[in-house]
């Protein structure tokens, strides 16, 4: 069981930022996020998208701004179950909660800060009839493990990076690779585009495009595919089929926690610290929900700077807290280091 | 810049004749949701994420899909010729009188 203090759901750039501040306060941090790296939609959606509204930076792209947080955050040791998600809540008698995640991962803290954004992201399925019948049977929309597709047969579908990306990579793992997609040109970078069209004249991808896939087949497990290319219908062989059309948020299980929910996100109090309608779970960022609410990165930075005071309140008990500035006192690390501002020298001259 | 009226019709088939600024840089997801209409918006208009994908309904002329919106519209799911995302209609008086209807969540 993964014990910590605060225990924050969702690793984009409110629950990385506040790491920061809950160590301020010597609160120790835990993040869980259903995508595989933290940054939530900064590094899912738009990595390359450059952000005009962070105070202090007149641009800076999605990705950085991630990097930015971890670095920032990095000395207070925060630790991470990522690829999981969320499921269950379950308040203890001791007054702390469990949160259990779809793989079984327990985690346990007197504090949750929910920082799930619009919800965790869940691949796209394409409406194809019996797909969720071949699910981990040969269709996989996320790879997790490119080792499985070691010599065996590959149809990849979508157009985008991750498409791109994996058709390239799996082009020197896979016996064959064929990629389909519904339109000639690809959404994705530039080099990307030019690596898969050499590979393609290279004989080890095959390409079928404009064309969708309109069936599968098999017997429990995957073995072969219909591929509609305007009129004309293919049989395709295969051994897997990897639908990668991208990742959409989904308010998901947290929806059943018995939290106040409102227009598919939760209530709060705002004019406090954050807190849910579950005393000791608070929600901040884009999850939440109260009178004048704006869904912008800073706001959730300030959500989770207000909400850890409370935290600190509840896992210290009668404890007081003077608000000290970094300016003044430094940062120590939980891993030893410690930031000052350098001591003015007073000095003559002459 | 005067008001004008788009016509949506929702995932129950209910028609919204609302009532749009023309000088507020507006695009007709912004519109969906200001109404509070059923239009996530997931990525905030960067013609990512397909959500607010619509169908146009009338012959009012649009501007044209520009690469990011087409691409995104060649990945979506349930797209028809008439597929449009929301977020790349930007409001402006040339529009008045368009009717979209929104497509399925997904």
């Amino acid at each position: 069981m993964i014990k910590t203090d605060i225990l924050i759901i969702g690793a984009g750039p409110t629950g990385l930022f506040t790491v920061f501040e809950a160590g301020l306060l010597k609160l120790k941090c835990h993040l869980i996020d259903a995508l595989p790296q933290p940054g939530g939609q900064c590094s899912e959606i738009y990595p390359k998208k450059p952000i005009y509204d962070i105070p202090g930076f007149p641009e800076i792209l999605a990705g950085d701004l991630t990097q930015n947080l971890l670095e920032q955050g990095k000395q207070f040791e925060p630790g991470f179950t990522l690829g999981e998600r969320a499921e269950t809540l379950e308040k203890l008698e001791d007054g702390t909660f469990l949160v259990t995640t779809n793989k079984g991962t327990v985690h346990n803290a007197p504090v949750v800060a929910i920082a799930g954004g619009l919800g965790s992201f869940e691949p796209r399925k394409p409406r194809i009839e019996n797909l969720s019948h071949f699910e981990d049977n040969g269709v996989e929309y996320i790879i997790k493990d490119p080792e499985i597709y070691r010599d065996k047969r590959v149809v990849i579908a979508g157009g985008g990076d991750s498409a791109l990306d994996w058709s390239i990579f799996l082009a020197d793992v896979a016996s064959s690779v064929t990629l389909v997609h519904r339109r000639n040109e690809f959404r994705g970078a530039l080099d990307s585009v030019e690596k898969v069209r050499a590979l393609k004249y290279a004989g080890k991808i095959n390409l079928i495009t404009p064309a969708e896939i309109t069936a599968i087949h098999g017997n429990g497990r995957v073995n072969s595919l219909t591929v509609k290319r305007q009129e004309e219908e293919l049989q395709l062989k295969t051994d897997h089929f990897v639908p990668l059309f991208g990742l959409s948020p989904k308010l998901g299980p947290i929806g059943n926690w018995g939290l106040e929910i409102e227009k598919n996100a939760i209530k709060v109090n705002n004019a406090l610290d954050y807190q849910t309608n579950i005393p000791g779970v608070f929600a901040i960022g884009d999850v939440n929900t109260y009178p004048g609410k704006l869904k912008l990165i800073l706001c959730g930075f300030h959500e989770a700077t207000l909400m850890c005071q409370a935290a600190y309140k509840i896992i210290n008990p009668g404890k007081k807290y003077v608000l000290k500035y970094t300016t003044v006192s430094g940062i120590d690390g939980f891993d030893g280091t410690r930031k000052e501002a350098p001591k003015a020298v007073i000095q003559a001259i002459g | 810049m005067k008001d004008i009226t788009i016509n949506i019709t929702d995932r129950e088939g209910v028609t919204h004749n609302l009532l749009a600024p023309t000088d507020m840089a507006m695009n007709l997801m912004e519109l969906c949701k200001s109404y509070e209409l059923p239009v996530e918006g997931t990525c905030g208009g960067m013609a990512m994420c397909a959500s607010c994908q619509c169908y146009v309904l009338s012959e009012t002329s649009l501007p044209e899909k520009q690469d990011e919106e087409e691409a995104m519209l060649s990945e979506a799911f349930y797209v028809k010729d008439n597929s449009r995302l929301g977020c790349q209609i930007h409001l402006t008086e040339s529009l008045d009188g368009l009717h979209v209807e929104l497509a399925p969540e997904y």
